[in-house]
């Protein structure tokens, strides 16, 4: 097991082309660190160039104390996930799984053992004759972690690997591969675009964009305080609602309400940051009040979203289900204060 | 709906399907005509192999042999030049496919995945090669054959046949390993193989039935081909299949008359060991190999 290091690393095609722009980045030992972003956002390419599989047009990247910028793939000592799973299609699952040993010229008892412990854990045990056509893709999925595990690499490498699974499929996958993690006590390096597993999975999350890593911090912290308004928009669902403000001393005014900041945050055009669960139908003390003209009503049982107008402003509401609206119906909205965001909007920086 | 409507519909109907009738039996009497077109040699060549020589010439034209024989086949057989020259056939085919395939498809592998400096260069000059007809080249051929010592012998041929067994094997199989998932390869070195192993362990088991197709075309190539081994083979043991067909009965006394029976004989039987290969290998030729490498 083993930490990862990038230091100051970029991934140039060409003088355009930038796809991963000073990505600095420290994983802990044992971590299961979580890189999310849009497709594009170089993510990917930031796993990829950790596998070897991309040079590194500059900086530096650490494998526990190596630095493995001129190391080939092979003997980096890590393992990987591919997203399309990428099996032999020519080889039994045994060989599958086998292969990484074989190559490293490990004993033929050993291969066994090892295969046969790995197929136990991900309940492969009585497909290690089939070829991969003749699985489902779940099983291919588990194969393609069977392959992982058998190694027992520094550093496990998963590029999206559930997106090609069935809803219900990823989310039990979601959860084994958590147990997985705590079981192998290994350090995970996750790449997806799906924001519910980053928050989910990650011991931390590093939300990237255009190359630009974003903010890196545990789940919690991303969804409490967002650096910015991208990473605000981008984990949670449904996205946070942005209002328009202008803003004089401490008192921010929308085009439905005026509000109350707790403090001077000393711009004058700022973005007023409300995720949906933050609005109310119950008065609570210190809440003020907004009123919501109610467009859409979804029920879904758990919950209910509203989506109306505030003055002219979309807003998506997040409320009991219990609590009865129809549309057309203006309904009024208490706003926790406490959870408030304000970004400025020139730099679309969080300034409260 | 009306009944007026229902009334016209099959009125309106009836055109259409005499249409369709008549288009359906255009299109299979096209199939009747390529497949005559293609099979009647077979067929002629088949017809004239059963006869005795007396009834080929024979007017009107007999379609079915009337005296049925198979004196022809066993003339073919017992000449000795002939059977020599199938194993020939098959040792210059053999070889030449089996040294374009080791040779061809590392080429091909390296031009599709790895960039290096004349890469697009390379790829065109080969291509050109496979462009110069034979008799273009025959001149310096022989000089250098003469040169290496190697006229008039089966090692001449293996070389000559690669001019055209390469080109093929690298252009063909170029374009297969491009449109192969990198993904493999790249689950392959994160697994620790080294470039050769990727290939040799991943690649070229996936490329089998490329490998194949590319296989049968040279072989047949090598089979059939005249031009070079009527230049650079000398002594009738050595000659390949297509010399020894042509040069049946060219040392008996009746030198002016074409032994057609012989000859069509001598052709359908090395018809045969064709067929057989292009049987066992399509068994490799098996669509979606590649299923279930990546995606569900």
């Amino acid at each position: 097991m083993a930490s990862v290091a990038y230091n100051h690393v970029f991934k140039r095609y060409s003088a355009e082309a930038v796809a991963v722009k000073d990505l600095s980045l420290q994983i802990l030992d044992t971590e299961f660190m979580v890189l999310v972003g849009p497709s594009g956002c170089g993510k990917s390419t930031a796993l990829r160039m950790l596998a070897g599989l991309e040079e590194i047009s500059d900086g530096e990247i650490k494998i526990g104390d190596r630095v493995v910028n001129e190391v080939p793939a092979r003997e980096r000592d890590i393992a990987m996930v591919f997203q399309s799973y990428a099996l032999y299609p020519h080889m039994s699952v045994y060989d599958n799984m086998a292969f990484g040993l074989k190559m490293r010229r490990v004993a033929k008892s050993e291969i066994e053992t090892k295969v046969k412990e790995a197929s136990k854990i991900l309940g492969l045990d009585n497909f290690l004759k089939r070829k991969p056509r003749q699985l489902s893709g779940g099983q291919r999925q588990r194969v393609a972690l069977g392959r992982a595990i058998v190694r027992n690499p520094q550093v496990f490498l998963l590029d999206e690997p559930l997106s090609n699974l069935d809803a219900q499929l990823r989310v039990e996958t979601r959860i084994n591969l958590q147990k997985l993690h705590k079981d192998l006590d290994a350090t995970f390096i996750y790449v997806t675009h799906d924001q519910v597993e980053a928050m989910t999975m990650g011991d931390r999350i590093a939300v990237m964009k255009d190359g630009i890593l974003q903010q890196v911090a545990s789940p919690r912290e991303i969804y409490d305080d967002p650096v910015n308004m991208y990473v605000a928009g981008f984990i949670g669902s449904p996205k946070m609602n942005f209002i328009p403000v202008t803003v004089s001393g401490n008192t921010a005014k929308a085009s439905g309400f005026t509000l109350e900041l707790p403090k001077a945050p000393g711009i004058e055009k700022g973005v007023l940051g409300v995720r949906p669960e933050d609005l109310t139908e119950v008065p609570h003390e210190g809440f003020p009040k907004i009123e919501m003209k109610v467009e859409v009503v979804e029920v879904l049982g758990s919950d209910q979203f509203l989506y109306g107008k505030v003055g002219s402003d979309d807003v998506i509401a997040r409320l009991d289900p219990q609590f009865k609206v129809s549309v057309g119906d203006a309904v009024p909205l208490h706003m926790n204060m406490r959870r408030l965001h304000l970004f400025d909007v020139g730099s679309e920086r969080a300034v409260l | 709906m009306s009944a007026a409507t229902a009334e016209a519909l099959p009125q309106r109907r009836k055109p259409i399907k005499v249409g369709k009738v008549v288009s359906r039996a255009l299109f299979y009497l096209l199939i009747v005509i390529i497949l005559g077109y293609i099979l009647f040699p077979f067929y002629w060549a088949a017809r004239t192999s059963f006869m005795p020589d007396a009834d080929i010439y024979l007017t009107p034209v007999q379609y079915w042999p009337k005296n049925f024989t198979v004196q022809h086949y066993i003339n073919a057989f017992s000449e000795p030049t002939f059977v020599r020259s199938i194993a020939n056939s098959a040792i210059v085919g053999v070889s030449a496919t089996l040294i374009s395939i080791l040779i061809g498809a590392s080429a091909a592998y390296a031009l599709a995945r790895f960039n290096f400096l004349g890469r697009n260069v390379a790829l065109y000059l080969i291509l050109a090669m496979s462009m110069f007809p034979g008799i273009s080249i025959l001149g310096s051929l022989y000089t250098v054959l003469q040169r290496f010592h190697l006229y008039n012998t089966l090692y001449a041929l293996i070389i000559v046949y690669l001019t055209f067994a390469l080109p093929l094997m690298v252009w063909i199989m170029q374009s297969f390993f491009r449109g192969m998932p990198r993904d493999l390869e790249e689950a392959a070195y994160v697994d620790g193989a080294s470039q050769f192993q990727t290939f040799w362990r991943i690649m070229i088991p996936l490329a089998a039935p490329g490998l194949a197709t590319v296989g049968i075309l040279t072989i047949m190539g090598c089979w059939q081909e005249y031009l070079f081994a009527l230049s650079f083979l000398l002594s009738s043991s050595k000659w390949t299949v297509p010399l020894a067909i042509a040069n049946t009965g060219a040392n008996q006394a009746s030198a002016f008359q074409i032994p057609w029976g012989d000859q069509m004989a001598e052709t359908l039987v090395v018809m045969l060991p064709l067929i057989a290969a292009v049987l066992i290998l399509q068994r490799r030729i098996i669509s979606g190999l590649t299923a279930g490498a990546v995606k569900g």
